[in-house]
């Protein structure tokens, strides 16, 4: 009944289409919820764009300054046209982890829509980005702009120095390896723009040098290479292939080398958005979720106005069943937003189950737990640890095993009793980088010999390379300027020379 | 605080760059995307753009990536009827069913990219198989010209072109024409009034009467406003387009057995590119086509490119029938002609003679310009002697023996050069 009497004080404009005024105004009620609710945010920067140059951001990685190369330009064209034919609602929203926190409204959206990226983007994503661990230890929101226009700039004058062909083939090569050139587990130094100008010379010289160094001593040798073991370089095998090419194709010009480091720090600032994709969706669609029911609650409301926002919220959270003509895997938001919501549940309105499952959780304080949860982990762990058997019955998840040996798919596990960790291993590890990228490493120089590199593949699960594999070969062999193996090295510890990338002539180009 | 910034209108095309770089990337496949393109559009069909599709295993941007095969566990949702350890047949591969994989369901296979080139990166492929010179790019990919032109008045504008007089015409017609019944009146009352006056009763009742219905009246007149907005006229500007004269074009081709495709689709683009430089220059265009083996046929574009015929050739029967249309249809003096011949310069042997008398005294009096193509690789023939004679007496007379594309654009350079000073 009191209810009833406050929601007829709306006094948030209702009208579907947006005006500078209205946009503030949500933005401001939209601020004070968050703020009610303890969302820790960058300041948010809402910035207003239309959909072209939406379909650009898009295209360049979503950021509002990169280089050129010519693959943005195909990313352009093909949203662009399946934009023109409406198949996407585009660009939901963009935003960007930096500080200030931008985030893009389109000027084609309605105010429904535009206060519904906020709550989404500006402050949503915005606190993730804040307090996860792997935005704070692999990003500096801080310095991400100001170097992306650094990169820009250095790419350009590269361009006008050595040719723009000469850019291109390099870029292709280390886009080629990019999912490649990140460091996993090492804690990469922060960004900044003075710090990186200042030292760029210094390094680039000092670069040179040591990879001098190391083919210095390649004639000068007295030992007996046949009776030593032979000692391996690099002593450890090296994940990050980026920063191996960077710091050791003998080959490279500084400038090279500045590029291939370009390209490995954009890779690596990617890198914690493909490990959370799940938790910061799902975080994002909860918090809108949450605020705006907040603001309805309060009566700020309209009735038109909430239908609308339940409508596109319910499309983007919806999961198709996986015989729907739609299915295209696990949708992260609908995964994401339904167990960040059981994680409320569970510490508001424990059950028994709840208690069984996760005693350390249930009936705890949902903002502590939830901040908790989202400052700590990534999506392997986070459905590892969070995925409870409620949500697993309602997206009734089974899991199938494909073995290619076998004649038939098998369920190995489903949503009961005996299925649920099965279930969440399963998943968990679909989420875990590790497993869904192959494995590959340097393993080895021919340091005294004909200078070729090694590269071995950890093969998982008998999985074998996909069929661009001797495209990137070819990619990588430019880099290292001498010939290039790959060996994969089989779960029973075998290995076996899977390809070889010849370089004949000096700086040539791999043969095929 | 609260910071909105409006971005909308920043510089636009910021992919513009991204965009030229993927197009120049890929120009060997756009290039032949566009040439696919040009065999299937009208010669007349230039100015739009072009759905391009390229393979995009071309294009692909490669990465170490888990093929299929050894041991997937994966997770799905919407479980409906399985229970754990049930065994179920593989679905037929490609298949899509419940396979990680996204059957393509829609159109176009997955095998092609497909985008759009503008009228202007279109002619610019265009162009430049034909290697035309830069200045002549322009030249013709320019959009037509208009020229403003008058065209009588019309009842709103802005204040600028206000016509006057016509404005004040009207004005003067709608006072006249509000203002009459009262100044009939007026003037009934005044002889009224002066009668009374002159026979002595200037102070009657009556006559005060009238006076008081004269100031009246005339107040009524005096309210009629001087203009008003619905007498204003305004000079009327239209546009319209530069080019005003007319012109027809003949394509002439042998289309005996000798001519193949390939040497069909150089001569399309000669017809064109003549096409398209008279689109610039002239408003409207016929286009003839006739085609000929040992005899000539008045056909339509589409049987003109594509039916096949074997036989003989008589070139002479071509232009007999080109002189008949002229004398028939465009001899009436207000047509530009232009004549565009392509062969490969088989002719009958004793047939050239004759063509070249038909062409040097029948033909080229008439035309503006007309240029023969010889697609051949090897030796000249005949009918490319017999027209020699004819090229130095005779400046509309172009003639050149091509072998790719690119050769053809020489033909014109006189016409073009024509036209540009």
């Amino acid at each position: 009944m009191k209810r009833a009497t406050v929601k007829k004080t709306v006094h948030l404009p209702a009208t579907s289409e947006w005006s500078f005024e209205a946009i503030d105004e949500y933005h401001e009620q939209i601020a004070r919820v968050a703020k009610e609710f303890g969302l820790d945010v960058y300041p948010p920067q809402i910035e207003l764009i239309t959909a072209e140059q939406m379909m650009d951001a898009y295209a360049s990685v979503g950021m509002p300054v990169n280089y050129h190369h010519w693959s943005f330009g195909k990313h352009f064209l093909s949203t662009e046209k399946s934009y023109r034919r409406g198949q996407m609602g585009l660009a939901y929203e963009i935003v960007i982890n930096s500080n200030p926190c931008i985030a893009y409204l389109m000027e084609e959206n309605t105010l429904t829509m535009q206060a519904l990226v906020i709550a989404h983007a500006a402050y949503g994503h915005n606190s993730f980005f804040k307090g996860n661990y792997l935005f704070q230890t692999w990003t500096n929101a801080d310095a991400i702009i100001d170097y992306l226009i650094f990169a820009r700039h250095y790419i350009a004058e590269c361009e006008e120095r050595y040719g723009e062909e000469e850019v291109e083939l390099l870029l292709d090569s280390c886009h080629a390896l990019m999912n490649l050139g990140v460091d996993r587990y090492k804690r990469p130094p922060k960004l900044s723009l003075a710090k990186e100008k200042l030292r760029q010379a210094e390094r680039t010289e000092y670069l040179q040098s040591q990879v001098n160094q190391l083919w210095r001593t390649l004639p000068v040798h007295d030992t007996k290479p046949d009776k030593v073991q032979v000692q391996r370089f690099p002593p450890e095998p090296e994940e990050n292939l980026l920063y191996f090419v960077e710091k050791h194709a003998p080959l490279l010009e500084p400038w090279q080398r500045e590029i291939v480091r370009i390209v490995r720090k954009i890779a690596q600032y990617f890198f914690p958005q493909r490990q959370t994709q799940v938790m910061n969706e799902g975080w994002a669609c909860f918090w809108h979720y949450t605020l705006l029911n907040r603001l309805y609650d309060e009566g700020l409301l309209a009735d038109s106005f909430m239908l609308e926002f339940l409508q596109s919220h319910t499309n983007v959270v919806y999961q198709p069943a996986y015989n729907e003509r739609w299915y295209n895997g696990i949708n992260p938001y609908a995964l994401g937003f339904a167990m960040w919501q059981d994680i409320r549940r569970i510490c508001e309105s424990p059950t028994e189950e709840d208690y069984a499952w996760f005693p350390d959780i249930a009936g705890s304080d949902w903002r502590e737990t939830m901040e908790f949860a989202m400052r700590n982990f990534k999506d392997e762990s986070f459905v590892a640890q969070y995925l409870s058997p409620k949500v697993m019955r309602d997206f009734r998840l089974f899991a199938i095993l494909d073995d290619e040996h076998e004649p038939k798919l098998k369920v190995s596990a489903i949503h009961d009793g005996s299925g649920y960790r099965r279930v969440r291993e399963i998943l968990s590890d679909q989420y875990n980088l590790g497993s869904r990228e192959p494995n590959i490493q340097v393993w080895n120089v021919d340091l005294r010999g004909d200078r070729s590199l090694t590269l071995r593949h950890q093969q998982y699960r008998r999985r074998p390379l996909g069929g661009t594999a001797d495209e990137v070969m070819k990619h990588m062999a430019r880099l290292w300027g001498f010939t290039v193996r790959l060996e994969t090295q089989h779960e029973d510890g075998t290995v076996e020379l899977a390809q070889e990338t010849r370089i004949e002539k000096r700086r040539g180009h791999p043969d095929n | 605080m609260t910071r909105i910034i409006d971005r909308r209108f920043d510089s636009k095309k910021k992919s513009a760059v991204n965009r030229q770089r993927f197009m120049r990337r890929f120009k060997q496949q756009i290039r032949r995307a566009v040439t696919d393109a040009i065999q299937n559009r009208s010669i007349r069909d230039l100015d739009n753009g072009e759905q391009i599709s390229i393979p995009s295993k071309d294009l692909s941007e490669p990465q170490f990536q888990h093929g299929r095969g050894g041991i997937w566990d994966q997770v799905f949702s919407g479980n409906d009827q399985f229970s754990t350890g049930d065994l179920i047949n593989r679905p037929p591969p490609g298949g899509g069913g419940k396979g990680g994989g996204k059957a393509s369901n829609e159109g176009e296979g997955e095998d092609d990219f497909v985008f759009q080139l503008s009228r202007e990166e279109f002619l610019d492929i265009f162009f430049d198989d034909l290697a035309l010179p830069n200045l002549i790019r322009t030249q013709l990919a320019r959009v037509t010209d208009f020229k403003t032109q008058r065209a009588g008045f019309k009842s709103d504008g802005t204040p600028a072109n206000i016509n006057i007089i016509r404005s004040m015409r009207g004005a003067l017609g709608r006072r006249l024409a509000l203002g009459s019944p009262s100044a009939s009146r007026l003037r009934a009352l005044q002889q009224e009034l002066e009668e009374l006056v002159a026979s002595g009763d200037g102070d009657s009742e009556r006559a005060d009467e009238l006076r008081d219905e004269i100031a009246r009246l005339r107040a009524k007149i005096e309210a009629i406003p001087f203009i008003d907005s619905f007498d204003l006229r305004y000079n009327n500007r239209i546009k319209v387009p530069k080019p005003t004269t007319q012109a027809v074009m003949f394509c002439v081709m042998d289309v005996s057995g000798s001519m193949d495709e390939e040497k069909k689709a150089t001569a399309k683009r000669f017809f064109m590119l003549l096409y398209l430089f008279l689109n610039r220059t002239y408003e409207h265009i016929d286009v003839v086509f006739i085609r000929h083996h040992t005899v000539a046929k008045e056909v339509d574009e589409e049987e003109f490119f594509h039916s096949r015929e074997s036989g003989g050739t008589v070139v002479s029967s071509a232009l007999k029938l080109m002189h008949e249309v002229i004398a028939e249809r465009y001899g009436h003096g207000s047509w530009n002609i232009y004549g565009a011949q392509a062969s490969d310069g088989d002719n009958w042997d004793n047939d050239s003679p004759i063509c070249r008398e038909i062409l040097g005294a029948q033909i080229l009096p008439w035309c503006q310009y007309f240029a023969y193509i010889e697609i051949t690789p090897g030796e000249p023939q005949n009918l490319w002697r017999e027209y020699e004679k004819l090229f130095s007496g005779h400046k509309n007379f172009a003639m050149q023996r091509i072998e790719a594309p690119a050769d053809i654009y020489p033909v014109f350079r006189e016409l073009f050069k024509k036209t540009l000073v």
